[in-house]
């Protein structure tokens, strides 16, 4: 299995990049107060606990009878996908999903595409591939064509550019956009995206586009935008190319609702978006737009991975809202850049290592307090805190034996943890020696170090007490009260 | 090998643990236990629904609508109206002369820059609404495509408030949309948005920045 | 969440499993939540052997090692006592994570299943179980409270919490910004990751203290350490207590008790 080439290089570049950004208020401001507005929206859209609890085991119900019945679905799915004129490709990895489009450009004679907001586009580096191709891959999301125009990536997965002011995006604009004049008014800015894009809609050969759901009973891609440039890349150019991970596929249209009610509500608060859109094939006899060719591009990239193990299976549950970012303390802090990977946040911690391999990620599982607020939010009742503890036992650790390993399996293994966890349980699970040790440590707190590895950067160091709990017990003992 | 089986074989190689049952019984569950908007009262809440993702909604007797089509297209200064000849309120509108009007009648090739520059407004049917979100479904077709509700930057809906359903869940199984979706099913809640500059919304960022529906009410005409 | 409790009668004995932070760190919070119980007419049983209920390594990725210690701790409560335990977090992992860790060993599985069923967090046991009244005998003042996240999203404690205070009436509780969220602690990440683990308590301090709170509470060792050490190290002289001192000081001690 190959890993992702990489722009980002995670894990060693974490830390120092999180640094950074906790370092700066504005960003911390701007970061704190975009997040708030998520959470108080979100929390809005359900006012009833009980009745929230009732939707998410139902989400979760279905997302966990799709996934234990993925291979049937994918198939079937792919078999109403030809019925219905869509060409079907599958891609293993990165690489070969680039060349499947690629391959489709080339022989479109393609010059220009436009993208509709998709992450696995993202995750396989696609705009990447193709301009290595010289095809421009135009991104048409507002917030992701934002940060293309600033040559960078998204921080967020429902709001690409979530990082930027509107004060950056006027700069930005001013600068890059020809003919613009520098204005802070976000609808003028709306505007000049608005009208740039369009030209581009008219003139593409290619539209891309994600999915957020596959209904394999009737052979359909849904998807869910508010803006109207998935629509237009679906429907204006010539060919359209759809990417997807292989755990988007669901059974039918019903088992969707549930799924789009939570998603739009836990991702911006919003009871449904502007646009819901059902495609079900290419243009047909006598109709008078519509791409005349469709392609689906099924993507793995880990995702067997995950698969294959019934705890790592609960991942691809995910139906990307996003809610487990929007309400990380440690994403909060540190925004999405400083991951390092396409998904950032709880999620991306969780579903990265199969994507990238443990030796890229493994310090990110780690990157948490395990505070939960992530699988307290998760419409589809992901345990993500589970599954963190999980993947910092996989990246520490060979694999089982009679399992499976992951990539990168044992990555994060350092002697100085593993004997310090050594220590732990010899200490601790020796009653008579953790005795000691505790009349020693309290005896000698003298000696306690005043330099505490990280833990005295912002705090005093950590004393024991003169006396133990055990040694009060003892003395009142003693005394006979 | 292909990828194709690889995957497939990769997957097919896990033990599946337990297989939950199939979840159509806990949804219909679900939806049923929910309080449900009367059929008096869904035309009401479609149109406050609607109203608040910003759409203005104009309910007329149903024989009027056509003079109400007139009122809006003066008011709104629209001088060019993409329309779907072939329809049933396509015909109305040829019928009843309306100045202006342009008819979607030959694929897009040959008039895309036309479409994106020279149109003010398009008016298009809906196979009917969702009073739960305030939510339009659109069925495009070969006689009215899909591009009529997203290119021009006003969007006329008829929407007729017999067809209103309570929810999502009662359209897509009681009009058994699984039995036969044209290339393009939409829900369509509200003009084009987008928040993603520093979460401030604004419309018309792609499609349409101005979504009017007219509301037909009453018994059919005779 | 919060789990259910049925009503039983009142147990006349209790295991006190006090943590090893308390036991080390803050043993004082761990006397005076003995002395609450004691008033109530409870026998407390402090087995000697008690170490750590394991966590830190679980959480980090050392299941093994959590298994080794957290078998020990199996073996302590013989009778079929309540065991309370003055911290959100290490009552999480007796409750929520043994029987997980042992889900593979027949044997320590049925013992984990057992314990966790009689696990409880101190306020939740003084609550539910116990169903105090207590009687305010200190001064009208002002606080505010912090859950730790293992208590509030695995046992649901933030809410038996605020009831006990509630109980008091001259204390009022005040309602920091962000209320919900980790104070960034997190075992090993505040070592692991402390830039971002000083954000975050950084953070919570200032939340706590723009309260105008005397003093903040919590029920959780690692999470009052994490905090003070901040407030201290920036020479500042607002400071957390653990809930189990404040309630003890309040009621009066010995002298005090039930309403």
């Amino acid at each position: 299995m190959t890993t992702q080439p990489l722009q980002f290089v995670p894990g060693s570049e974490f830390k120092r990049r999180a640094a950074k950004v906790v370092a700066d208020p504005f960003l911390k401001k701007s970061f704190r107060g975009a997040m708030d507005f998520l959470m108080a929206k979100r929390a809005a859209q359900f006012p009833d606990p009980e009745l929230l609890e009732r939707q998410r085991t139902l989400a979760e119900h279905i997302r966990r009878y799709s996934l234990a019945r993925m291979p049937q679905l994918l198939e079937q799915l792919e078999a109403n996908l030809v019925k219905n004129g869509v060409k079907v490709h599958w891609a293993e990895n990165s690489d070969e999903a680039n060349a499947i489009i690629l391959g489709i450009c080339r022989q479109h004679d393609a010059k220009l595409m436009v993208k509709g907001k998709s992450m696995v586009s993202e995750e396989v580096e696609l705009n990447h591939a193709m301009d290595a191709a010289g095809i421009d891959a135009l991104e048409s999301d507002m917030g992701e064509y934002i940060v293309q125009l600033a040559g960078e990536k998204p921080s967020h997965i429902i709001m690409p550019a979530i990082h930027k002011t509107k004060q950056d995006i006027a700069k930005l604009f001013a600068e890059k956009v020809p003919g613009v004049a520098y204005t802070e008014d976000v609808d003028a800015l709306i505007q000049v995206g608005r009208d740039v894009l369009r030209k581009k809609f008219m003139d593409a050969d290619i539209g891309l586009s994600g999915v957020n759901f596959a209904v394999a009973e009737t052979g359909s891609l849904c998807l869910v935008e508010n803006e109207g440039n998935g629509r237009m890349c679906t429907t204006v150019p010539d060919v359209h190319i759809a990417i997807t991970g292989i755990e988007k596929v669901v059974e039918k249209l019903e088992h969707v609702v549930p799924l789009y009610g939570l998603l739009t509500r836990s991702a911006t608060g919003q009871a449904i978006t502007t646009y819901f859109n059902v495609i079900t094939g290419p243009r047909r006899e006598g109709e008078k737009d519509g791409p005349r060719e469709m392609h689906l591009v099924l993507v793995d990239n880990g995702r067997s991975q995950a698969y294959a193990d019934e705890q790592l299976r609960q991942t691809l549950q995910c139906i990307r809202c996003g809610a487990c970012m929007n309400h990380c303390p440690v994403y909060t802090r540190i925004g999405g850049h400083a991951y390092g990977t396409t998904y950032p946040g709880p999620i991306g911690k969780i579903v990265s290592p199969h994507m990238m391999g443990l030796a890229a990620t493994h310090v990110l599982p780690g990157a948490s307090t395990l505070c939960g607020a992530c699988g307290e939010v998760c419409p589809v009742k992901i345990p993500i805190p589970d599954l963190l503890i999980r993947l910092r036992e996989e990246a520490t650790h060979d694999a089982k034996p009679g399992h499976a390993p992951l990539v990168g399996q044992g990555a994060g293994k350092t002697t100085f943890a593993s004997l310090a966890f050594k220590g732990f349980a010899f200490l601790y699970s020796r009653p008579a020696l953790y005795r000691t040790f505790v009349w020693a440590a309290t005896r000698f707190r003298f000696l306690t170090p005043g330099k505490q590895a990280g833990w005295t950067d912002s705090r005093t160091p950590l004393k024991p007490a003169a006396k133990s709990l055990r040694d009060l017990l003892a003395e009142r003992e003693n005394r006979g009260s | 090998m292909s990828a194709r089986d690889n995957i497939l074989g990769k997957l097919r190689a896990v033990i599946p643990g337990q297989i939950p049952v199939a979840p159509d019984e806990a949804i219909s569950t679900h939806y049923a236990s929910l309080p449900r908007t009367a059929k008096a009262s869904l035309a009401q809440e479609f149109s406050e629904k609607i109203t608040a993702w910003h759409a203005e909604v104009h309910a007329v007797p149903r024989d009027q609508w056509v003079d109400k089509v007139k009122a809006v297209l003066a008011e709104k200064q629209i001088n060019t109206l993409l329309y779907a000849p072939a329809t049933a309120h396509g015909k109305a509108l040829t019928h009843a002369g309306i100045n202006g009007l342009l008819a979607y009648d030959q694929p897009i090739e040959g008039w895309k820059q036309e479409l994106f520059e020279g149109v003010d407004a398009a008016i298009t049917g809906t196979r009917g609404a969702i009073a739960e979100t305030g939510t339009m479904i659109v069925w495009p077709d070969a006689d009215e495509p899909r591009l009529m509700s997203l290119v021009p930057p006003i969007h006329i809906a008829l929407v007729d408030a017999d067809t209103i359903v309570p929810t999502l869940y009662d359209a897509i199984t009681g009009q058994n949309w699984s039995a036969g979706l044209p290339t393009n099913a939409l829900l369509i809640t509200g003009p084009s948005k987008t928040a993603d500059i520093q979460q401030t919304l604004a419309y018309g960022a792609h499609g349409p920045k101005e979504l009017i529906v007219i509301l037909l009410t009453g018994e059919a005409a005779q | 969440m919060q789990r259910n409790i049925p009503d039983g009668p009142r147990p006349t004995d209790i295991y006190f499993f006090a943590t090893c932070l308390v036991d080390l760190f803050c043993p004082e919070a761990g006397m005076d939540a003995i002395q609450i119980l004691e008033r109530e007419g409870i026998r407390v049983h402090f087995p000697e052997n008690q170490t750590c209920c394991g966590q830190p390594a679980y959480t980090s990725g050392y299941a093994d090692e959590a298994r080794l210690v957290a078998a020990k701790q199996l073996d302590l409560f013989p009778e079929d006592w309540p065991v309370v335990v003055p911290s959100g977090s290490c009552a999480g992992m007796m409750f929520h994570h043994y029987p997980k860790l042992f889900a593979e060993d027949p044997v320590r599985k049925a013992q984990a299943d057992a314990l966790s069923g009689r696990v409880f967090e101190l306020t939740e046991f003084l609550l539910k179980v116990l169903k105090v009244q207590f009687k305010d005998a200190g001064q009208p003042t002002k606080v505010t409270l912090h859950t730790s996240c293992s208590a509030r999203r695995e046992m649901g404690t933030h809410l038996h919490a605020r009831e006990l205070l509630g109980q008091l009436s001259g204390v009022e509780v005040l309602m920091q910004s962000h209320e919900s969220e980790c104070c960034g602690f997190g075992g090993t990440f505040s070592v692991r990751q402390p830039e971002i683990s000083a954000a975050m308590a950084g953070d919570k301090a200032d939340a706590l203290k723009k309260t105008g709170a005397e003093v903040f509470l919590s029920a959780d060792g690692g999470c009052l350490m994490n905090i003070n050490g901040t407030l201290e190290k920036r020479r500042d002289s607002f400071r957390g207590q653990h809930l189990a001192s404040f309630i003890w000081e309040r009621t009066g001690k010995n002298n005090g008790g039930q309403a």
